[in-house]
């Protein structure tokens, strides 16, 4: 099933350890494809995510990456293959798998006229929130994400940080078991992106994460692992140190290009 | 049904929080307001009743209600709030049905908002009351029949301009369904259309709420063509994932 993948790393080392992977998977995607029309923008993309994994998702734009996340957030139907989250097919049993999923969409959409506290009781209370609950589960991720200060105010009057921190307390309000973070760090400052590795690394041992980035800076910060796809196909899967050891350089950026302008050419 | 009722109440509190819900409000009584006074003669006709309010309410709705339904599902889909909503545990029926429940409401409201009319009708003679809570019943019916369309239309679009356009032009067709210029020409053409057509009209069953009968046949098709345009509208939704 991997042998699509152009660097088959140490995935297809063997049955063993696939077997003690897929126990502990909370992100399982098989096979999965998305065409429009005659245009394959994700191809038989396939992989798992562990507890304590953070997977970096790479590729250039267009590459596919923002359509596999909605398909593993249930918002895009696949054309073919398979997403589960905790063992939930995202399609067949898409409550229970967006239960143990929090995701932030591309852009961190919000609503615009409402104050960041309206805001988040009504995600507590769609997620199920009520009574003493639901103030507890709210003032856990406003400190989370420090957005004490802007509590009040309208989304729309936020600078482009904080609607980007919204989202992501959105994300984690119910403390899910999965995180699918479409470009967390876009339009952060530098000491904004530096809390947001903060942040996830402080939680990484109990979640599985996906981040998609185009920051390759962040791979090493965060990521246990990381995937580079182009033109909708996985192109390496491997840790980020082995991913360096590609080019002669070591550098991440040279690893890249080589492997993404080869496939998009 | 909580889901369902959280998402109405955030959609609610959205017309508030801009100015659509004034807008709406204040538009929807000033032209209530001119077309019976002035072209509906409430005065003038010696009646204390509310027939000529009645006559002009579901004109009103056609043009106003696509407005308040154009931004239902395509403002969500142009802000991309949609891929949030879509990805909560809630189910498409439930998001659905939260936001017809709302643009509903709203519209209720905005009926409420008439009362002055009937206080003018009590001041000057003893009105049927009867004859005019039917009326209202048949008007709040109306408003969900074109708003369940009008939903439906806006799911299928991001361009707000065109989901009003629609909204507008497929509401007019079921006001219309029985005008005689239609059912006239289609006897011609299609008689077994035209006996159709005549059975959908909006217009024509809200006819017998506004003289105060309030038939089960008249709820049932309010019901069932309500019931029809929401599962369209869940269906369009759908559609819209797989696209």
């Amino acid at each position: 099933m991997h042998n699509h993948c152009a660097i088959p790393a140490e995935a297809s080392g063997g049955g063993s350890d696939l077997a003690a992977d897929e126990a502990a998977a909370l992100i399982e995607i098989d096979g999965l494809t998305k065409r429009f029309g005659r245009f394959t923008a994700v191809d038989h993309v396939s992989f798992r995510v562990a507890r304590g994994e953070v997977l970096g998702f790479l590729g250039p734009n267009g590459a596919g990456k923002s359509t596999t996340m909605k398909m593993l957030a249930g918002f895009v139907t696949p054309t073919e293959g398979t997403a589960r989250i905790r063992g939930h097919d995202v399609q067949a049993n898409s409550l229970a798998a967006r239960r143990a999923l929090g995701f932030l969409p591309e852009g961190a959409p919000t609503y615009p006229d409402m104050t960041v506290a309206a805001f988040l009781r009504f995600v507590a209370t769609v997620r199920g929130y009520a009574g003493g609950e639901l103030p507890r589960a709210i003032e856990r991720v406003v400190t989370l994400t420090h957005l004490d200060r802007v509590w009040l105010q309208p989304i729309e009057t936020l600078s482009k940080g904080f609607k980007r921190r919204v989202g992501l307390a959105q994300a984690l309000l119910h403390d899910p078991p999965v995180l699918v973070l479409d470009e967390p760090t876009d339009g952060l400052d530098p000491n904004q992106k530096h809390e947001m590795r903060v942040l996830l690394a402080t939680m990484a041992p109990h979640k599985a994460i996906v981040i998609s980035t185009h920051i390759l800076e962040e791979v090493d910060a965060i990521c246990t692992r990381a995937i580079i796809i182009a033109a909708g196909r996985i192109v390496a899967d491997a840790t980020p140190a082995e991913l360096r050891a590609k080019h002669p350089s070591g550098r991440l950026d040279d690893v890249f290009r080589q492997l993404t302008e080869r496939e998009a050419a | 049904m909580r889901t369902t009722l959280t998402v109405a109440r955030r959609e609610l509190a959205g017309y508030f929080a801009t100015p659509v819900a004034t807008v709406f409000i204040v538009i929807f009584l000033v032209l209530q307001g001119a077309l019976t006074f002035n072209l509906g003669n409430l005065f003038t006709r010696n009646q204390a009743d509310l027939a000529p309010f009645f006559t002009f309410v579901p004109w009103v709705f056609l043009l106003l209600v696509p407005a308040i339904t154009m931004r239902l599902w395509a403002e969500e889909r142009r802000l991309g709030t949609i891929e949030l909503l879509l990805t909560l545990p809630i189910t498409q029926t439930q998001a659905v049905l939260g936001k017809f429940l709302a643009a509903w409401a709203f519209c209720a409201i905005a009926l409420l908002l008439t009362f002055p009319f009937v206080i003018a009708v009590n001041l000057l003679g003893s009105p049927d009351i009867g004859v005019i809570a039917a009326g209202y019943i048949g008007a709040l019916l109306v408003a969900g029949a074109f708003l369940s369309v009008g939903a439906a239309l806006s799911a299928a679009t991001k361009n707000q301009v065109i989901a009003f356009v629609l909204g507008v032009a497929v509401c007019f067709v079921f006001a219309v369904a029985s005008n005689p210029i239609v059912t006239d020409f289609l006897s011609h053409a299609a008689p077994s259309l035209a006996e159709i057509t005549r059975r959908i009209s909006v217009i024509d069953r809200f006819q017998d709420f506004s003289r105060g009968i309030i038939g089960l046949r008249d709820v049932i098709f309010f019901a069932t063509f309500i019931g029809f345009w929401l599962f369209v509208n869940t269906l369009v939704v759908d559609a819209r994932k797989a696209a």
